[in-house]
């Protein structure tokens, strides 16, 4: 077992959190730094593109009911919480990591948890863009959604997208989507699939425009609306860009380490150097048994990684892999769509429950050689955790 | 305290979600191990329904992110959820099943029972 005197986990996010827990309840007892960019203690943001912009009430400054520690734990943990700071660079040779204004942290052990931040578009400032990843902006965008907006755009129709779209359409609002892709989430999905989720946006009484980008935006000073490559202006209020996210690595620029769209690991979250590991959104893991790599920016790899992070960290090599089964949810227009599995390209679809045509919930597997990949449901929990299960402990084809 | 169902409608290892009513929310009841088991329906971490969750002896699995919780003490037994949901006492009156609401309590305060109901 390798003995730090301090480990930093940069990023006070969730990934980051449960590095800090799993680093403590095994046995951990030296310094312990969590550096978090903002100003909030770890919370939770699946609410925000959810029950977060629809929800009564004053949200209040911080993150309430989404925090996700209270000041028990945050006892128990015994971290030094440096907020409200960044980590400007990472100086393994040094073993120090550059905070916000120059101030050096020395540390022997680092966890980067620093997340992905939403990726942007050529697009001129004006008021009433946003995007959508932190409290912060959960909050200007709620307040916004409040302030007599009548029409919303959504520019991306991925999840985070097409939440944003639920949500303004539960709070009256009149809600376009443009898409640049023929058709949303085939990536994830597949394309029958991807075609069933496009449809709850008319469902839900929000307008889908896939196959067409935005040219630019209207308006000086305060957004009017949005002008599409295929010629069409959208008037609007609002305008919610959703176009994914990239991992923040700019602060690793110099460091040594192999950056590539992400902190490249091994499949246990270890670095090149045995004394770095990264978790969370950031972090591309080695597959085993393929020359593949994955990152993962699913809540619950984020939560997982933490533990397996810090035991390999402790350990000073990787002696456990993350083997978790990818798992996402998402809620829109009332209806919950949980994913669970390695879909690929050319696998088949099997509807074993519900219809989607009839718009009450189904649940599909996904199959390739007889073998199932992964699994959809959409408003199917029960059945649908029975197959998660099912899944996970079933061998996967080769290269998965 | 309110009717749930009769006691053969509720076989083992099946659940129900019950609308409490304005005062309380929604309340899940479980059959498992031999025995019925009531807790609120909403998991403590976010917005999920633990009657369609997994059941595992006395556990629930949260059907959203795997957070387990003990059916008898409401405790959740891993992340994660931290917050304990509430138990209600359950039942059996002529072959139907009821379940008794626990009184909705501000942290701190503590809840006195009426005298009448003092009086065993």
């Amino acid at each position: 077992m390798t003995t730090f005197t301090t480990v930093t986990v940069v990023g006070a996010s969730l990934a980051g959190l449960h590095a800090a827990r799993g680093l403590r309840s095994l046995g951990y007892d030296g310094r312990l730094v969590v550096v978090g960019e903002e100003r909030h203690r770890p919370y939770d943001r699946p609410p925000l593109s959810k029950e977060f912009l629809t929800g009564d009430g004053d949200p209040g400054e911080g993150p309430g009911g989404l925090a996700l520690t209270d000041p028990e734990e945050e006892a128990e943990l015994d971290a030094e919480w440096l907020l409200g700071v960044r980590a400007e660079a990472l100086d393994t040779a040094a073993g120090e990591i550059r905070l916000t204004g120059g101030r050096a942290l020395r540390t022997d052990g680092v966890v980067i948890a620093t997340g992905a931040t939403p990726r942007t578009l050529p697009l001129p400032r004006l008021d009433g863009v946003h995007t959508l990843r932190t409290l912060d902006d959960a909050t200007r965008l709620r307040a916004a959604l409040r302030a007599g907006a009548a029409r919303v755009v959504v520019i991306g129709a991925g999840f985070i997208g097409a939440e944003v779209a639920s949500s303004c359409a539960a709070l009256g609002l009149d809600v376009t989507v443009v898409e640049a892709a023929p058709l949303p989430l085939v990536p994830q999905l597949g394309e029958e699939m991807a075609r069933v989720c496009a449809g709850l946006h008319a469902r839900g009484g929000a307008t889908l425009l896939c196959g067409t980008g935005v040219e630019g935006l209207r308006g000086s000073g305060r957004v009017t609306g949005v002008e599409l490559t295929d010629g069409r202006v959208l008037p609007a209020d609002v305008v919610v860009v959703g176009v994914g996210v990239r991992p923040v690595t700019g602060w690793l620029e110099g460091s040594g380490l192999a950056l590539d769209d992400g902190v490249r690991c091994d499949a246990g979250c270890v670095t090149a150097l045995p004394n770095v590991v990264a978790v969370g959104d950031v972090a591309r893991l080695a597959q085993p048994g393929t020359v593949r790599t994955v990152r993962a920016e699913h809540w619950t790899s984020g939560m997982l990684q933490g533990a397996v992070a810090a035991r390999n960290l402790l350990a000073g090599s990787t002696v456990e892999p993350f083997e978790a089964l990818p798992y996402f949810w998402s809620d829109q227009y009332g209806a919950r769509i949980q994913y669970a599995g390695r879909r690929a390209p050319g696998d088949s679809v099997r509807i074993v429950e519900g219809d989607p045509a009839d718009g009450g919930g189904f649940l599909a597997v996904y199959e390739r050689g007889g073998i199932s990949t992964a699994a959809l449901g959409i408003d199917r929990p029960r059945p649908f955790m029975r197959l998660r299960r099912e899944l996970a402990r079933a061998p996967q084809p080769a290269g998965r | 305290m309110i009717p749930v169902c009769r006691i053969e409608d509720l076989p083992e290892g099946e659940s129900l979600r019950v609308e409490a009513g304005d005062a309380t929310a929604a309340i899940a009841v479980f059959h498992t191990d031999g025995a019925f088991y009531a807790i609120d329906d909403t998991c403590s971490h976010q917005d999920a329904s633990l009657s369609e969750g997994w059941l595992e002896g006395c556990y629930v699995e949260c059907p959203l992110h795997a957070a387990l919780f003990d059916l008898r003490s409401g405790e959740p037994t891993c992340l994660p959820a931290r917050k304990p949901v509430r138990t209600h006492a359950v039942t059996v009156v002529d072959g139907m099943l009821y379940v008794h609401p626990a009184v909705r309590t501000v942290p701190g305060e503590p809840v006195h029972a009426a005298p009448e109901e003092a009086v065993a």
